[in-house]
């Protein structure tokens, strides 16, 4: 096993892209989908017409992109973190969202959402006090 | 809770965190990840997408997925969505008996902060 602070250095970054790509794919996505409108039928001609048309939208790409990048940063941090550990840790997508609304968006974020952002903060900042990993290869 | 509500919320989190626990199992297979170049990191996707694991993986999380939006077309999302918090938990669980993993009291006491947290942010109207 390299040296701890070795191992932090690559570990820290692919816990940032992690939530990062995680949940910009997830808004891209989102983006794209809303400007499909419903489903006209389900019959199969109507069913290829309407994913023809999501595969046309470039946001749907940048979205499918993002998830990319996010699924091969989470399986590259798994291939010597601990899974206890980058789950946690990851969650702190949770926090950043909020944030993101309000200072960008200056959306209204209730009280109780910024306590759980709280709670969130306080228990990655106490997961990242364990060592990343405590297992060896399989 | 329904009966149905419950049991398709128990698929989420049972097939999320065996999907995520699977992977997890695949990428210890393959072995630490050392150089970052182009040609290292497709060495180890194509590794990846030759293990079973991998698959069996992926196949989980699509079960969770679809038993998600299930879920979502009949209960409401401000109870499911933090209901998923569990899966931090069952996570733990599976990593500690399954990956033998050493999940410290102080990891529990982060993944338990993390838990509360999840639910209240998601739990927020």
């Amino acid at each position: 096993m390299p040296s701890s602070r070795n191992l932090l250095a690559k570990t820290i970054p692919l816990l940032i892209l992690v939530p990062v790509f995680g949940s910009l794919g997830n808004v891209l996505l989102g983006k794209g989908m809303r400007g499909m409108g419903k489903i006209p039928d389900l019959s199969i001609p109507s069913l290829a017409a309407y994913l023809l048309k999501i595969l046309s939208s470039g946001w749907i790409w940048l979205g499918i992109g993002s998830l990319l990048i996010f699924f091969v940063s989470y399986m590259l941090v798994l291939s010597w973190a601990d899974y206890s550990y980058v789950m946690p840790i990851t969650a702190i997508g949770y926090v950043l969202a909020p944030l993101l609304a309000h200072i960008f968006l200056g959306e209204v974020v209730p009280g109780k959402r910024w306590a759980g952002a709280v709670f969130i903060f306080l228990g990655v900042a106490v997961v990242g006090r364990t060592p990343p990993s405590t297992t060896g290869p399989v | 809770m329904k009966m149905r509500t419950f049991l398709f919320l128990a698929i989420v989190v049972l097939a999320g965190t065996g999907g995520d626990l699977a992977v997890t199992h695949a990428m210890k297979q393959i072995g630490e990840v050392k150089s970052f170049s182009p040609r290292a990191l497709l060495g180890v996707m194509w590794r990846a997408l030759k293990s079973s694991w991998i698959w069996l993986g992926i196949a989980l999380m699509t079960v969770a997925f679809f038993a998600l939006l299930a879920v979502l077309s009949w209960a409401p999302v401000s109870f499911v969505v933090p209901a998923t918090a569990a899966n931090y938990v069952v996570g733990a669980m599976g990593a500690r008996f399954l990956l033998k993993e050493r999940v410290s009291q102080t990891r529990w006491a982060g993944l338990l902060l993390v838990t509360a947290g999840v639910v209240l942010v998601c739990a927020a109207r």
